[in-house]
């Protein structure tokens, strides 16, 4: 089975991003990035996809070269080769222009099956991998927890709100956007990170012409809806004073 | 004019996020009228006549035989001759996992900008900025629609008022659609939805809740939420990550893809308070978020706050509360 994997460079859950002189956009320069947490479950889904069934796992980004480290860090984990739509414009693409770029990418490859996390922890669309299953003209579902894969077709487990799930049958090729924790993630080892090293990267251009379906008129720091009482002091200070709060104020207790 | 797509749950009624959703419509028309659609097989019904009271200027009933499951094939070949034949200025849906599933589909086909999992609208009509959160809630974002055809949104749960829509004076018409969707184009084969396994605990009708996020870092530190809890009869919850990682079973977690709580108190430890936690709790009445990260987003909706570490926070405030 072709499996390709798409995967996004984000900011680090740590860094508290700063806004740049624009007003528009965050500072990049002052980031430090990693993988896109749900897309590290979609690698994951496809390995262990490959290693039941065989083929080869190909890993799909487009953003700006600094998105080569997540690649890298893909191919060591296991991934057989990689396709980067390079431009510096894709950093704050919408989803409209990230899924055009990746299907002009990913359209002549003949993929059985496409993985991308549900949504991104820096813009958090959740729009990029359906548009991509429209652009590349498969059938998709979305939000998947469990992956079984039956001569030409699939049946996957998709999560419902609230705990509930249901079971949906469809053919290949398909693309799934998959749900953090439908698996438990592997590391790369030395071994992995000595062979990505080999792996080929393919770097294509941005195909001209693509237009954004929205556009960022303005970042801004949220401003709070509540009035929150911070209480200050050290640990024993400070939990004396919120029980007082709890049980006098809030009487919560 | 405004499309509202109404969302039928599995019992046949509207979900609260539909009234919401009419809620945002009317902020932004600023006087557009509005129109609803539900896109269903025969059992609109009840709900048409439910929708046409809620100050909507029509109710359109797309209906197909093709609808009676949901399917992300079916719902957007319905959605797009509903968006077709009414030529909207904006398309508002509430941003549901249903929702997720196909709109994007809708607007790509259409290719037709898409917003999704708008907080607030500021301005009127094809004016209007809509407001969404980025970088997990850190930052905010004033977004504007570009290019032309319809503009989708969708919309936060919990965001919009559903008790804020202002209801017609009489009942709208409701008018009956017949879309056409070939059995061949709907490519998902559904089956019927289910729970894992029978919930063990029922965290909304817990009173107190303690609740557990990435800062407790380790499976066995969730003793002290633990002991924290005893202390003042509380069950433990946790947010999607720890349940993902084992640490507390599936049926503690709160959040969209877990339970929805409103306790008297909750009591968020290491939770940085990504939105897909918050759904599940900001109704809670009194809120006291510990974090080590002061501009983590869980305390925007707290009542109480302290910036420090939990691992010396929790275990001095259940010796305080055992104190009694």
């Amino acid at each position: 089975m072709k499996i390709a994997v798409c995967v996004k460079q984000v900011p680090t859950r740590e860094w508290q991003p700063r806004i740049d002189e624009s007003g528009a956009w965050i500072r990049e320069a002052d980031a430090s990035y990693e993988l896109n947490e749900p897309d590290a479950y979609a690698l994951e889904e496809a390995l262990r996809l490959r290693e039941s069934h065989g083929g080869e796992v190909v890993v799909c980004a487009a953003g700006p070269a600094r998105v080569q480290q997540v690649i890298r860090e893909a191919l060591a984990r296991g991934a057989d080769r990689a396709l980067h739509v390079e431009d510096a414009g894709l950093a704050a693409a919408d989803a409209a222009v990230t899924s055009a770029a990746l299907a002009s990418a990913m359209a002549g490859e003949a993929f059985d099956l496409v993985l991308t996390g549900l949504q991104s922890d820096d813009q958090g669309h959740a729009q990029t991998g359906v548009m991509l299953a429209e652009r590349l003209g498969m059938p998709h579902s979305t939000i998947i927890m469990e992956v079984q894969v039956d001569g030409g077709r699939l049946r996957v487990k998709r999560e419902l709100e609230g705990g509930w799930f249901q079971w949906i049958e469809l053919p290949l090729p398909a693309l799934l956007t998959i749900q953090s924790g439908i698996n438990q993630l592997r590391y790369a080892t030395l071994k992995g990170i000595m062979a990505a090293k080999r792996k080929e990267i393919r770097t294509l251009p941005l195909p001209a012409g693509l237009e954004s379906g929205q556009e960022i008129v303005r970042l801004s720091v949220p401003t709070r809806s509540k009035q929150t009482h911070m209480i200050e002091g050290t640990p024993a200070e400070a939990a004396a004073e919120l029980a007082r709060c709890l049980r006098e104020e809030a009487r919560a207790l | 004019m405004i499309l509202v797509v109404a969302e039928v749950q599995r019992d046949g009624t509207l979900n609260r996020a539909t009234w919401e959703t009419v809620a945002a419509a009317q902020q932004l028309a600023g006087g557009e009228p509005i129109v609803a659609a539900v896109l269903s097989s025969a059992r609109a019904g009840a709900v048409g006549a439910e929708l046409a009271s809620g100050g909507v200027s029509e109710v359109l009933v797309a209906s197909h035989e093709q609808l009676a499951q949901y399917t992300p094939d079916g719902f957007c070949a319905a959605l797009l001759q509903v968006v077709g034949e009414t030529t909207p200025t904006f398309v508002l849906l509430p941003h549901t996992y249903q929702a997720r599933d196909f709109v994007p589909m809708a607007a790509a086909r259409f290719g037709a900008p898409l917003v999704t999992d708008v907080t607030g609208i500021e301005g009127t009509g094809t004016d209007a900025v809509f407001l969404r959160q980025m970088f997990q809630g850190k930052l905010v974002a004033s977004v504007r629609h570009r290019g032309s055809g319809p503009r989708f949104v969708t919309v936060q749960l919990g965001a919009f008022r559903a008790d804020a829509v202002t209801r017609g004076d009489g009942a709208a018409a409701v008018r009956t659609m017949a879309v056409d969707i070939s059995p061949e184009a709907v490519r998902q084969r559904p089956e019927e939805p289910f729970r894992e396994a029978k919930q063990a605990v029922d965290l909304g009708q817990a009173e107190r809740i303690v609740a557990v996020g990435r800062g407790i870092k380790a499976q066995e530190h969730i003793a002290l939420a633990e002991r924290l809890a005893a202390a003042m009869a509380a069950e433990v919850a946790a947010s999607r990550p720890i349940c993902d990682s084992g640490w507390l079973p599936m049926d503690r977690q709160i959040g969209s893809s877990g339970q929805t709580v409103a306790p008297k108190l909750y009591i968020a430890l290491g939770i940085s308070g990504a939105i897909q936690h918050l759904v599940g709790m900001k109704g809670a009445r009194t809120i006291v978020a510990v974090n080590k990260d002061a501009d983590a987003p869980i305390f925007e909706v707290a009542d109480y706050g302290i910036v420090g570490d939990l691992f010396e926070i929790v275990p001095a405030l259940a010796a305080e509360l055992e104190k009694g």
